[in-house]
């Protein structure tokens, strides 16, 4: 222990368990909305550590259950929201980890979310009509990890993403926007999960996502930005969806990600010396898992969950 | 944080809510967390009281003017909370407020909070209500915000809708000028300029402004060999094609001009490795100068021109060098 180099593991799991705080922050204000996103990061990255177990598998189903709105079929970010997809896919994705979709109404979910995709195929992110392929994504995976894709018109759905490519193999938010790392995970993981990919020009995109390797070895998520943790993720992930992660300095990447731990009370920050948090934290294991980190269980690119819960999901028989 | 008790009001003390005669008859309702010990939170105590005095009258539905200033208070404390946002949309529908205000009471916010999801989306639902009349004062908006951070992903997209929804083409080109006069490396202002020129309809189209663009776009890469926009742009300018970017001989010229300055650009090299690929006879000087450069190493100097480049590239490009040895064996 305490190499440069090494994955704090154990750091990682006290950090994330003990994830109380501090009164006053700032961060425990803007968070309120989004906890659900808050427990998918942190128990992902639980599960990825092999300590899933740290938490009562009950009390967390029971939390999330109760930011269910049973008359519309979606998730809020916390109790007493309003549902959103966003949230409708974190707790969807938990309760993979758990593997306790049996507690889901899963045709009432599939309806709520199948029923925001609009005519041109794009989705909305909920009734008040925000459109972004980040929704597109969203809305695929939680209906593919239900087995209800063909609730919506996946043709259409495939036609809007296509229509965001850029003239850099890369998509954006919509059709013309900048292509961003972030969107492009979106994009690829619809067209993966779709069975779609042959949409994507592998070589003009695989260039554009390894070009995003910057001297210090990260990753940064557009030309000329600044490398940060979060893009080990998007990037990697979708360079693998297209088969091209070998074009990139795994090595460096690896070495900048663990740079950016807090090794003493654990914890993963955007890039390093900064101040970690928990979106950080998740996205640095995830990178070091689609990088085979020794000790950290395989995650699956297309669905971001560990890849023995996507092969539970799919290869059991569909309900 | 934390703000007057109503924004017309104009008072400096903030007075917690359970205080305001105003708000006597409301039972505060607290947020109930559960008891999942992943990202517990704990608040910070004045922004605890306003939200339950929120989420009292949000479970009520009160669609009242001191539920829109409730709201107002709220956003100030967590411009993030979408809950919030969206219940000011449903008592701004049911007051019939005037929406010119409402703009501007989202601009303030927007400029404070810049990268915020929910403001865009609120100005968006705006935008969308006021109509084409919006567009210039939501081009001038985004223009300052972009000022501010002129890569912002919001303000680009919110631009983006705006111009394809209401309109206001008229001077993006030239925005687009200004913005690459700033700073030429901004490849959110390229990416801009290929959404204009291919989709204005004030322009005519990408292959009416193709040639120009090319002189253009030239002239950006002589400036800055190693900004990789342009480059993608250029290529962009003849998606899809094969032929013409190898007949055009600014493209390869512009490739030879850098290297000659420059060898081991990794955008001139990749891209005169592409027109090479694509069918491009090489001129003598072309020949000569990619030869000098390779001349130190005897085991390129007998094979084709375009794997010469690959080679060179592999080595000034060792972060990349899966890369380019993949690219060489797609030569062959």
């Amino acid at each position: 222990m305490g190499e440069p180099g090494e994955l704090a593991a154990d750091e990682h799991v006290r950090y994330i368990v003990t994830a109380e705080k501090k009164k006053d922050s700032f961060e425990s204000l803007v968070m309120e909305h989004l906890r659900l996103s808050g427990a998918y990061w942190g128990l992902t990255t639980l599960d990825l550590l092999h300590k899933l177990q740290a938490v009562d598998a009950r009390e967390v189903v029971d939390w999330i259950m109760s930011c269910y709105h049973p008359e519309s079929g979606g998730f809020a970010g916390n109790v007493g929201h309003d549902p959103h997809v966003l949230y409708t896919l974190s707790a969807v994705q938990v309760l993979c980890l758990f593997d306790r979709l049996d507690v889901l109404d899963v045709d009432k979910i599939a309806d709520y979310v199948a029923g925001l995709q609009k005519e041109d195929g794009s989705f909305a992110g909920d009734i008040w009509g925000e459109v972004d392929t980040r929704f597109s994504y969203i809305s695929i995976c939680t209906l593919s990890l239900l087995h209800r894709l063909h609730k919506i018109n996946v043709e259409k759905a495939v036609e809007y993403i296509v229509s965001c490519k850029n003239l850099d193999g890369g998509f954006g938010a919509m059709p013309g926007g900048e292509s961003h790392a972030g969107q492009i995970f979106c994009c690829v993981g619809a067209l993966a999960i779709t069975g779609s990919l042959h949409h994507v020009d592998r070589d003009l995109l695989g260039w554009w996502l390894c070009e995003r390797q910057c001297r210090d070895g990260g990753l940064n998520g557009r030309p000329e930005k600044l490398a940060d943790v979060c893009y080990s993720w998007w990037v990697l992930s979708s360079l693998i969806m297209i088969d091209r992660v070998h074009w990139i300095d795994k090595e460096k990447l690896a070495k900048f990600i663990l740079n950016c731990q807090d090794k003493e009370n654990g914890g993963i920050s955007d890039r390093p010396d900064n101040a970690v948090d928990i979106y950080h934290t998740y996205f640095g294991v995830a990178g070091l898992s689609l990088m085979e980190y020794p000790g950290v269980k395989p995650m699956d690119p297309a669905y971001a969950l560990p890849l023995d819960v996507v092969n539970r999901i799919f290869l059991r028989k569909q309900q | 944080m934390g703000s007057s008790s109503g924004e017309e009001e104009g008072t400096n003390k903030w007075v917690p809510p359970s205080q305001r005669p105003e708000l006597a008859d409301v039972v505060p309702v607290g947020q109930d967390d559960g008891p999942c010990p992943v990202v517990s939170i704990s608040y910070r105590d004045d922004f605890r009281e306003v939200m339950d005095y929120f989420r009292a009258l949000y479970s009520a539905g009160e669609r009242s003017p001191r539920a829109l200033h409730f709201t107002a208070e709220a956003i100030h404390f967590n411009p993030g909370n979408y809950t919030v946002w969206h219940f000011r949309r449903l008592v701004l529908e049911a007051l019939d407020t005037d929406l010119l205000q409402e703009m501007n009471f989202v601009d303030q916010i927007a400029e404070s909070n810049p990268k915020n999801y929910q403001v865009w989306h609120h100005k968006r639902w705006l935008a969308e209500k006021l109509g084409p009349d919006a567009a210039n004062s939501e081009h001038e908006f985004t223009r300052k915000m972009l000022a501010i951070d002129a890569k912002n992903y919001h303000a680009w997209s919110h631009r983006q809708w705006v111009l394809q929804a209401l309109g206001g083409w008229e001077s993006e080109l030239q925005y687009c000028n200004q913005l690459l006069e700033e700073d030429v490396f901004n490849n959110s202002a390229w990416n801009q300029r290929y959404l204009v020129i291919t989709s204005s309809p004030l322009l005519g189209g990408l292959v009416a402004m193709r040639d120009s663009e090319v002189d253009y776009t030239v002239e950006a890469i002589m400036a800055n060999p190693r900004n990789e926009s342009p480059w993608r742009y250029l290529k962009g300018l003849y998606k899809g094609d094969n032929y013409l970017p190898v007949a055009d001989r600014r493209i390869s010229d512009v490739c030879l001009k850098v290297l000659k300055d420059d060898s081991t650009c990794i955008f001139a090299l990749s891209l005169l490795v592409d027109l090479l690929r694509m069918g491009l006879q090489p001129s003598d000087e072309l020949k000569g100068t990619i030869e000098s450069m390779e001349n130190c190493d005897p085991e390129t100097s007998h094979v084709d021109l375009a794997t010469a480049v690959c080679s060179i590239l592999q080595k000034c490009d060792p972060l990349r060098i899966s890369y380019w040895s993949w690219y060489r064996t797609t030569l062959s």
